[in-house]
């Protein structure tokens, strides 16, 4: 790794472009007492909404955010890739609430562009050691009966890959914004393998997108079976392209390359593919010089997505540390949070539904006296598996895995509200 | 048929129409594919070499092929022109500080090469290479990652043999057993540790992109 340029800090021009914060910044302290306050002019002063027409009902027929949230955007870290189309782009989770991440923001992993497919041409086959192979229209596969709407989140694998030496990145965007969360619409893959009657010797399915990049990944049967969804909506519209229009596979709770997007094709067979997702690449690389394989499963894994370096404090006194937690195995049941660094730890509230494999939002209201917080956030879940610390995943897995990095983030919080990526011991 | 005997009919009937419908079968839902359309998708290769076309191409032949359509991203050697893919080299560098995973240094399968190259590659032109010209290009990369020497002319039937230095060092996910002290339904809440120290600092790297300043490139990549 290039280590240090030394000595450079966050300026804090920088720190508010980056958070779309015009007025953030130092702590500004408690509330004036009535006595010495003078009248608010956003009270006193009408101002120009409350007396001219706004716009008509259909100014904009598909509604997009406040012009004031125009810094509420995906974003890219263009040294990581050579190209935009085999690139990524994070969600920004510091500004985001509740559970479902909109549409949108929802970030974007693609391996040979966006393809942009009209959906009378999109067909769907199922072939391989099946009695029937079938293909499928678009249209066919609206009418299919089992339809379902289920939840769940979508982290790439290699989520947080760029922490595994340190802390690098200033912002939960890019530390763990590769991750959504929306509500799917489809139909149980099972339903076209039971349609196409998978034969005895069937194990794995081979799932493969009809983009530049024919993105393959094997899956194992019992998963196809099981909760894997072929999904046309997301958040109750159409799939967008950049989340593989008009058809995705959902595989609940398991590495996002595996949600293969363009979804054109299931084959079934014997044994898996080895194709390059699962071999060159979504492989995780140990000390000892192996490689582990068929890692598929999320761990359980949380961030405080405010306070964070894109959302520092305004003000002592009364705040709310906000973050999400999720799990690939199963269901968040608990979330703690410390403000010391890993000393003491105190349980989050848990707000709002907390669904199998789905993003989980918690809270905690605190009180804070403009004192550095060294703020972490732990998860556990359903199946009794509690968020490791980095030192402690390191212990077991070294620092070349760079897939799978679910261990617990430390935001610095300093007397000024601002927030930094640190590490602690 | 009496009325009511009619009505019921209809009744039924529209009953039968719409209820119970278990499976794409029963609403003879999709068509038969054919097998030239499965043929037409079906282009996937698989470690025992199931799935290879007809064909075969030598070192030689891989080479040229190889300049003209992939060294601008991939090097003449496979070396990577700037951030594109690296693809040969590398060797005995996984435990290192920076392992560089590459055809020769880590893939585990042959067939992975060929897969992946008639599929994807070249960027942008996928799927544009005819069966020859990839077992050309296959023996090529091989040839550059040190497998087969410099007359090779690999083919169908000789693919099976050729394999990959690092295939043995790949296991399956054994986190459940290696990782089970992660399963810990009690964590410690309370004076936990002693002292804390800080240990690294994002700012100190300062590699967070911002709208006006050109982005610097540490190691690492999403991949
Ligand atoms: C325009 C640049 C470009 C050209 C030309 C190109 N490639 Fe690539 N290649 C890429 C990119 C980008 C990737 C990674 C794609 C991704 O993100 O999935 C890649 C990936 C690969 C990989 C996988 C690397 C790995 O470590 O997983 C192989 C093998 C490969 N290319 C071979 C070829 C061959 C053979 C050709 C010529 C027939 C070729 N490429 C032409 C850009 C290029």
């Amino acid at each position: 790794m290039n280590q240090t340029k030394p000595g450079r800090r966050v300026d804090r021009r920088r720190f508010l472009t980056l958070a779309g914060l015009a007025g953030a910044g130092a702590a500004a302290g408690v509330r004036p007492a009535a006595a010495e306050a003078t009248p608010d002019p956003d009270i006193v002063n009408l101002p120009p909404w409350t007396q001219a027409l706004g716009a008509g009902v259909n100014n904009h027929p598909y509604g997009t955010p406040s012009p004031f949230e125009k810094d509420v955007v995906r974003r890219e870290v263009t040294w990581l890739t050579a190209s935009s189309e085999s690139s990524v782009s994070f969600t920004p989770l510091y500004a985001l609430d509740g559970i479902i991440t909109p549409n949108g923001l929802c970030f974007v992993r693609h391996h040979g562009g966006e393809a942009e497919i009209d959906p009378a041409r999109h067909r769907f086959m199922i072939h391989g050691m099946v009695d029937k192979p079938l293909v499928f229209t678009m249209e066919d596969i609206k009418r299919m009966p089992g339809r379902t709407n289920r939840v769940y989140f979508l982290e790439c694998a290699a989520n947080s890959g760029m922490e595994w030496r340190g802390a690098q990145l200033n912002g939960c965007q890019y530390t763990h914004g590769m991750i959504h969360n929306v509500v799917y619409t489809g139909v149980p893959l099972r339903a076209f393998l039971e349609a196409a009657g998978v034969k005895p010797k069937g194990k794995w399915v081979l799932a493969e997108g009809a983009d530049a990049s024919a993105m393959t990944r094997s899956i194992p049967l019992e998963k196809a079976m099981d909760d894997c969804l072929v999904a046309w909506a997301m958040n109750g519209e159409a799939l967008r392209p950049e989340q593989g229009y008009p058809l995705r596979l959902v595989v609940p709770g398991w590495e996002g390359n595996m949600w293969i997007k363009w979804l054109r094709r299931i084959e079934v067979g014997d044994q898996p593919w080895g194709q390059r997702e699962e071999t060159s690449k979504y492989t995780d690389l140990l000390a000892d010089g192996r490689s582990r394989r068929f890692t598929f499963i999320m761990d359980a894994k949380s961030v405080v997505t405010s306070p964070s370096p894109q959302a520092p404090l305004h003000a002592k006194g009364p705040n709310v540390v906000s973050g999400v937690a999720w799990s690939g195995r199963g269901t968040i049941t608990r979330v703690d949070v410390t403000l010391d660094g890993g000393k003491n730890w105190t349980t989050a509230r848990i707000e709002g539904p907390a669904l199998p494999r789905a993003m989980t939002r918690f809270y905690l209201d605190v009180d804070w006296n403009g004192e550095e917080l060294l703020l972490q956030s732990r998860a556990m879940d359903d199946t009794g598996y509690v968020q490791p610390t980095k030192a402690e995943l390191r212990a077991v897995r070294g620092v070349n895995s760079i897939y799978h990095n679910n261990g617990i983030q430390t935001w610095l919080v300093r007397s000024n509200g601002e927030a930094e990526n640190v590490e602690v011991s | 048929m009496s009325r009511s005997a009619r009505s019921c009919a209809v009744a039924g009937a529209f009953l039968l129409a719409f209820t119970g419908l278990a499976s794409a079968d029963a609403v003879k839902l999709g068509r038969p594919a054919l097998p030239e359309e499965i043929k037409a998708w079906d282009i996937d290769v698989r470690p025992d070499g199931l799935g290879l076309p007809e064909g075969k191409g030598s070192v030689s032949q891989g080479e040229e092929l190889f300049q003209n359509n992939c060294a601008a991203c991939h090097g003449e050697f496979g070396e990577g022109v700037g951030r594109w893919p690296v693809l040969a080299g590398g060797q005995g560098t996984l435990k290192s500080e920076r392992p560089e995973k590459t055809i020769g240094s880590f893939w585990p399968d042959t067939s992975t090469v060929f897969d992946y190259v008639h599929r994807a590659m070249p960027f942008g032109a996928a799927q544009t290479l005819q069966p020859d010209e990839v077992y050309a290009i296959v023996a090529y990369l091989l040839y550059l990652n040190d497998v087969v020497a410099e007359d090779y002319v690999l083919s169908k039937e000789n693919f099976p043999k050729v394999a990959l230095p690092n295939q043995a060092n790949f296991y399956d996910d054994d986190r459940e057993i290696t990782e089970k002290a992660f399963w810990n339904a009690q964590p410690c809440m309370k004076d936990c540790k002693p002292k804390v120290e800080i240990t690294s600092h994002a700012a100190v790297l300062d590699v967070t992109p911002d709208a006006g300043k050109e982005g610097d490139k540490p190691a690492g990549a999403v991949e």
